[in-house]
């Protein structure tokens, strides 16, 4: 049961040839004997999920149901839930019961979904290899040894260990799409704007972006539907239409135009991850996609630009932690700055603070223009390279990571060393373009995934691309050992 | 770039974040060697570049001056560490 997709389930639930009650069973006990290996969730809702699926359970007899009705899922603890903790993988949260729901929560909760937990992640969604969690890293389910990347890591292992049909997850610099790349899982980022941000906890606001994590992209597209539109609650949100992302997954690919950015296969690269996506474009062309060499100048400024934006942003989103309203507070704090400084500094993580510093840095007076202004610029020169790549090409594909999955403890000892991991998902937010991760060939049975970029709003075609190359491979199948 | 352990304490404070004493010197560390990757923004040419704030140059969207809010005091109060008649409660500020 726990190796079906939304799709498959959802027909099962339908037919009566199983209750959602029976399949939240089936994936808790999952849960209770396979998490520990993994540390996949902060905190898991037993009860709470047994009654949602109840509920479910009454609404597909009714009739009422949607095809998300009564599938397991869990949240990046990142997403506000009512009345369930929310640690955000941190001490500073550690004590947070959220008072309200996400909007993203409160979609997939009307869409009958049934919640199992919430899923670790790197403290503040600050990280690419799930190893800043204040609730201690999560392993990938296959290998023990090696990370999950990161932010969504929890999110991503849980769907790959089979603990969850599907997690949400979110994505600032590549924490949807590297993690799916390392746990051989479908992620999707979509466009900015495209998923309301209420309730979802702020990292770097002109960059942060919900989306789905799934086996597939037919499961991602049911997710995507019930989670994408317009929040008056979120003024970030694009009040853009919302189309139906099922109905074009079976479109045929003949003509369609793939860009190979040269920037994104030199130097960096490791050699046998370059041959598994050079052989999954090979696959493609043979659905009838042309392949378009393209560049993308500027993509060696995507990292530098982004160690400046983010950290700036995440330096103001975080000065709301400070021990007055909500989250940890130190012991008898002598004064008010003593009541700031040490709930602030015991509450956060190392990660967490080097960005503070960086960004506060960044913009404080004599630095503003030598680095937040201008990475403002070079974040519109390479906006302006994928705006003129897409006048040629439908869309960009490349590898999602260097390499495929560290190992636990290789690169924590230098933060430099661990942000290029990001070096191929980072543009894309700067850019504020949607992007999908989907699993190829593996290497050395470690999973690896090729990276599709479209266009502003271009979800739907992102989908079908993805899909049309599930439908001619198994690679989104495969299974870990002992999972 | 490269920075000291005042440029830490200095940034620390700023940011009101406590830092232990034997970490400081790693924290300059590891901030001059991301400083050093930014650094290689300087060398771009943006001249004639406007500056971008939001992905999609969106403006802030408005919405008509009228009280649609609720007040969620004692619920959202109900989290918090140390609260009092509706207050949040602080170390006195005011000598």
């Amino acid at each position: 049961m726990h190796n079906k997709t939304i799709a498959e389930l959802g027909a099962g639930l339908r037919a009566g040839e199983f209750s959602s009650v029976e399949l939240t069973r089936h994936f808790l006990a999952r849960i209770e004997s396979l998490d520990p290996t993994l540390n996949s969730l902060v905190t898991e809702v037993p009860e709470a999920a047994l009654a949602a699926a109840q509920l479910a359970d009454a609404r597909i007899r009714a009739g009422d149901s949607t095809p998300l009705t009564g599938i397991p899922m869990v949240h990046k603890d990142i997403f506000c839930t009512r009345g369930v903790k929310t640690s955000c993988g941190s001490r500073m949260l550690d004590n947070f019961v959220s008072p309200y729901d996400a909007t993203v929560v409160e979609r997939l909760d009307a869409a009958g979904m049934v919640m199992l937990g919430k899923a670790n992640m790197d403290e503040f969604a600050m990280g690419s290899s799930n190893e800043t969690s204040y609730y201690g890293p999560v392993r990938n389910p296959w290998d023990r040894e090696r990370v999950p990347g990161g932010s969504s890591g929890g999110s991503a292992a849980a769907v790959a260990g089979r603990l969850a049909v599907v997690a949400t997850g979110t994505d600032t610099g590549g924490s949807i799409r590297q993690p799916a790349a390392l746990c051989g899982i479908t992620g999707l980022k979509p466009t900015y704007g495209r998923i309301s941000r209420f309730g979802m906890i702020a990292f770097a606001s002109s960059l942060d972006q919900a989306g789905t994590m799934t086996h597939n992209a037919e499961d991602a597209s049911l997710m995507l539907q019930a989670m994408a539109g317009f929040d008056p609650k979120d003024s970030t949100s694009v009040d853009e239409p919302v189309p139906d992302y099922s109905a074009g997954l079976n479109e045929s690919l003949a003509g369609l135009k793939i860009g190979l950015p040269k920037e994104y296969f030199g130097e960096g690269l490791d050699a046998a991850v370059a041959a598994s996506i050079e052989n999954a474009i090979a696959e493609y062309k043979k659905l009838g996609a042309e392949v378009v060499q393209i560049s993308l100048p500027n993509s060696a400024l995507a990292v530098p630009t982004y160690y400046v934006v983010a950290p700036a942003e995440c330096s103001s989103n975080l000065s709301r932690f400070d021990g007055v309203r909500f989250g940890y507070r130190c012991s008898e704090p002598k004064d008010l700055e003593d009541l700031y400084k040490r709930s602030r500094g015991e509450g956060f993580g190392d990660e967490v603070k080097r960005r503070i510093m960086i960004g506060t840095y960044a913009l404080s007076a004599g630095y503003y223009d030598a680095y937040y202004l201008k990475a403002q610029k070079t974040r519109q020169l390479i906006s302006d390279d994928f705006i003129q790549a897409f006048k040629k090409v439908d869309v960009i594909m490349g590898p999602t990571s260097p390499g495929t999955a560290f190992k636990l403890g290789e690169k924590v000892d230098d933060p430099v060393t661990m942000y290029l991991n990001d070096i191929y998902t980072i543009a894309t937010n700067l850019a504020g373009l949607p992007g999908l991760s989907l699993p190829v060939e593996p290497v050395n049975g470690l999973p690896v995934g090729l990276q599709v970029i479209g266009n502003y709003f271009a979800e739907a075609r992102l989908l079908n691309v993805a899909h049309q190359y599930q439908k001619v491979t198994d690679w989104h199948r495969a299974v870990p050992a002992g999972f | 770039m490269s920075l000291d352990r005042a440029d830490i304490e200095k940034i620390a404070h700023l940011a009101r974040l406590a830092v232990d004493q034997d970490k400081v010197e790693s924290y300059a560390t590891d901030l001059s060697n991301i400083l050093t990757l930014v650094g290689e923004l300087e060398a771009a040419d943006t001249g004639a570049v406007t500056p971008m704030a939001h992905p999609l140059h969106m403006a802030q969207r408005l919405r008509p001056d009228q009280v649609t809010e609720k007040n969620h005091r004692e619920e959202y109060q109900a989290v918090a560490p140390l609260v009092e008649a509706g207050l949040f409660l602080v170390p006195k500020v005011i000598e």
